[in-house]
């Protein structure tokens, strides 16, 4: 009930900000200021301004505009060069070697050179005596070598395909203490101030020409730490914002001040079902779940259309790996109850669904799932649980019945994937699939694309074949950019991409 | 002497007891704050490595007795989740709800006196009837509300104030001042409405009192008996709700501040909770605790200047 009411005073607030927006739509005053200062909401407050020492991606989507890494990517995923020139795989793919490009400097003026990206490396594999930061590194990388200020070797332990993608690394400078308060890197804006519980603040960096689209126009860059969506929409219509993710049902409301910018966030919403648990550990009742659920109404009613129909694990983001005439689940009722008697349910049965209950869309999915569910006798109840009991209880402990959240996905589709394998630490799916397992090893170590391609295609199959999961769509990520901006790029990694915005004259 | 030594034992054992449930809520709290921090992509090292640095991976008891161990010095240990002191933390959020507790509370004032003046002289009449009926909505209407729809009319349709940006008192007096305002009336506005339903009531309690009748009899006019005396014996009873209400505003009004996107203490505060950061709720609900304390001592402080009977009685049971 008292949700119904902030729900309908939500509704009636957006459309009294539609009625104000129209009413003055010419009062707007500063359209020829200069705008040297953009604002841009993010949603989380840092973890940790270090990057070795960081997890959170909005962190990284901030601090990918300070640090640097030796490749970089562009909107599609593709590598492109950055404080590397060039790149050579020797010995059958266990050996990179990286070529630096000449003249960058870090902010505090030091010349960025061969050590720098060896010191990273070795810190986070944990090859230079202290413990490792990173298990994915220490597993994969065996010795780092400078052979000359602008050459790096990496001799691996065993051929891993996905090593590139662990070369969007943010390189760090040697010897230098302070990144956890004062971080300092080679990228186009340099750290100014961080205002714990306000904002982060960048400053343009002069120097910069490694990468030439992201030579930054804008002087100063403020991520102001907003979580209140209501308090984001005013913010945007009262100028106290110029860019900022917004909801689909609020487009609308902005007005004609603010350029849509949308794509698919390379993110994967689901149903989770724990398949070690009855009666979920019986596929065919998973299978029962798949066809009662209609997709795309979720897709049409939460998301209001601004959503990618997914029938598998893997976003349509990633193009070159992404299989896009996987067999899945079209609504149909009557195979659902079917399939549910065949398991010895004719009766349906009921169950628990935890959702977080700080992601809206998730919980309004579960609302929709509900009441598709029930039709084939299927009784959820729904628990909301705050974010950091949903970590704990379904994500560590895997103590639930069905869930729903979504993924967000990586540059490699190993780093993704590999969330169905048994061994994987946080598999709370509990699929459990010996071949599916072989699979994604196999993949690791098949360096020709192509083939390597037809392994994940071969596992998103699996996954649907099986009915590992509902897997219900990428949510569009939607940023509202006022028009005095452009050129706001949205990555298949979250990358708040400063260094390419640019002005409107 | 012997009535101040007992309050500040009273307030010692408070103290005490508050932490010691903070301890037992966290105690109960699923949430790994390494986790939370972290999110579903951390690798497990860097999990443990932050575990260890927090010091979160020492048991919930030894960590309480540290943390009462540092509190007793003066030291509110460190938050898990900003990884600077609490206390430091509570310094730069305390000048935000400070001012915006004083600003509204002035506010409040301001539009309580005469207000209720207005509607105890005019209590025959229509306007004042619908004036009744409005504080009625006054107390009804929630806060984020009012806020809310303080932002569409100042600051998105009239484009006057600010939104979303707090400034500073040191950075800019003035801006400081205007960013602060529009949430000091969505607070006051309910206050206030709250305030004066209870000051109207007792004005007119008083009103009715024999003292009333003698100072019109000795010659004085409606106004300066009001004035003069009723006012003031009636401002009595208000007092103690004003007292509430600054305790409550001072304690952080976690809405207001998130509608208003304020870095006050009732935004740390969720986000001490919401991140599991045991040593911030611990240190922000000493803090509250403490602002009760104080608050209520100043609050007895001014019945004394309000009322000297009460001081001339020593202030017995209170």
């Amino acid at each position: 009930m008292k949700k119904m009411m902030k729900r309908a005073l939500a509704l009636l607030m957006a459309a009294s900000i539609a009625v104000a927006g129209t009413g003055c739509g010419n009062k707007e005053k500063d359209a020829s200021k200069k705008a040297d200062t953009i604002k841009i909401a993010v949603s989380a407050e840092p973890d940790n301004l270090n990057p070795m020492l960081s997890a959170a991606s909005d962190t990284e989507g901030i601090m990918m505009n300070v640090y640097e890494s030796l490749l970089t990517f562009d909107t599609d995923g593709n590598f492109l060069p950055c404080l590397a020139e060039s790149y050579e795989i020797e010995d059958e793919g266990l050996t990179y070697r990286f070529k630096l490009k000449k003249g960058i400097k870090f902010h505090d003026g030091k010349d960025f050179s061969a050590k720098d990206v060896k010191y990273t490396y070795e810190t986070l594999a944990g090859l230079n005596g202290s413990e490792p930061l990173k298990q994915v590194m220490a597993d994969v990388l065996e010795a780092v070598e400078t052979p000359d200020e602008e050459t790096v070797l990496f001799r691996l332990k065993h051929v891993d395909a996905g090593f590139l993608c662990k070369c969007i690394v943010s390189i760090q400078e040697k010897d230098y203490k302070d990144d956890e308060t004062h971080p300092i890197g080679t990228g186009p804006y340099m750290f100014k101030e961080y205002l714990q519980g306000q904002k982060v603040i960048l400053t343009k960096n002069p120097n910069y020409h490694t990468v030439e689209s992201r030579i930054p126009e804008i002087e100063n860059v403020e991520f102001r730490i907003m979580t209140d969506n209501n308090a984001i929409l005013m913010a945007l219509k009262s100028g106290g914002l110029d860019i900022a993710t917004v909801q689909p049902e609020n487009i609308e409301v902005l007005g004609n001040k603010f350029e849509i910018v949308e794509g698919m966030r390379n993110a994967v919403q689901l149903m989770s079902m724990n398949n070690a648990v009855a009666p979920f550990d019986n596929e065919k009742v998973r299978q029962a779940v798949n066809y009662a659920i209609d997709k795309d109404e979720i897709i049409n009613t939460v998301t209001k259309g601004h959503g990618r129909r997914l029938e598998s694990f893997l976003s349509p983001s990633m193009q070159a790996y992404y299989k896009d005439d996987i067999k899945g689940y079209e609504t149909n009722l009557e195979k659902a109850k079917e399939l549910l008697k065949e398991a010895g349910y004719p009766d349906g049965f009921a169950i628990t669904m935890k959702v977080p209950s700080n992601y809206q869309e998730h919980v309004d999915a579960a609302q929709v799932i509900k009441s598709q569910l029930e039709k084939v006798g299927i009784i959820v109840e729904i628990q909301l649980v705050e974010w950091a009991q949903w970590l704990d209880q379904v994500y560590k402990n895997a103590d639930y019945q069905t869930s729903i959240v979504a993924h967000t996905g990586k540059l490699d589709p190993q780093d993704f994937l590999n969330r169905f394998t048994s061994t994987y630490g946080k598999n709370y799916f509990k699929f459990s699939n010996p071949e599916y397992d072989q699979l994604v090893i196999d993949a690791a170590s098949t360096t020709v694309q192509e083939e390597r391609a037809e392994i994940y295609k071969e596992c998103q199959q699996m996954l649907a074949d099986h009915a590992a999961a509902v897997f219900i769509q990428d949510p569009y990520l939607i940023y509202a950019v006022n028009k005095n901006f452009t050129n706001m790029n949205i990555y298949p990694v979250t990358f708040y991409d400063m260094g390419s915005i640019r002005t409107v004259k | 002497m012997r009535y101040a030594l007992r309050k500040v034992a009273a307030a010692v054992v408070t103290l005490f007891i508050v932490s010691l449930l903070t301890f037992g809520v966290f105690q109960i709290l699923p949430g790994n704050p390494a986790e939370i921090m972290l999110g579903v992509d951390a690798d497990p090292l860097q999990v443990e490595a932050l575990e260890q640095k927090l010091q979160i991976d020492k048991p919930m008891v030894e960590r309480y007795l540290n943390w009462v161990g540092g509190a007793i010095k003066g030291d509110l240990g460190d938050s898990i989740r900003y990884q600077i002191p609490v206390g430091e933390l509570l310094k730069s959020s305390l000048p935000v709800t400070v001012s915006l507790a004083l600003l509204s509370i002035l506010l409040t004032v301001v539009i309580v006196v005469p207000v209720s003046i207005y509607l105890v002289k005019n209590r025959n009449k229509k306007s004042a009837v619908i004036f009744s009926s409005l504080t009625q909505l006054g107390v009804s209407l929630p806060s984020f509300w009012v806020g809310i729809l303080l932002i569409l009319l100042f600051s998105v349709t009239l484009n006057l104030l600010p939104s979303g940006d707090y400034i500073s008192f040191s950075e800019d007096p003035m801006g400081s001042f205007l960013s602060l305002i529009l949430p000091s009336c969505a607070i006051a506005i309910g206050t206030s409405a709250t305030v004066i339903r209870y000051l109207k009531n007792t004005l007119l309690d008083e009103m009715t009192q024999d003292y009333v009748r003698t100072a019109r009899s000795k010659g004085l006019t409606m106004n300066q008996a009001l004035y003069r005396h009723v006012l003031k014996n009636a401002l009595l009873p208000s007092l103690t709700i004003l007292g509430m209400i600054v305790v409550d505003v001072l304690g952080g009004s976690v809405i207001i501040e998130n509608v208003f996107n304020l870095p006050g203490i009732g935004r740390l505060l969720t986000s001490g909770v919401g991140n599991r950061d045991f040593p911030l709720v611990q240190g922000i609900v000493f803090y509250l605790a403490v602002t009760v304390l104080v608050m209520n001592l100043v609050i007895d402080i001014l019945y004394t200047v309000v009322d000297p009977r009460i001081r001339i009685e020593g202030g017995e049971n209170r």
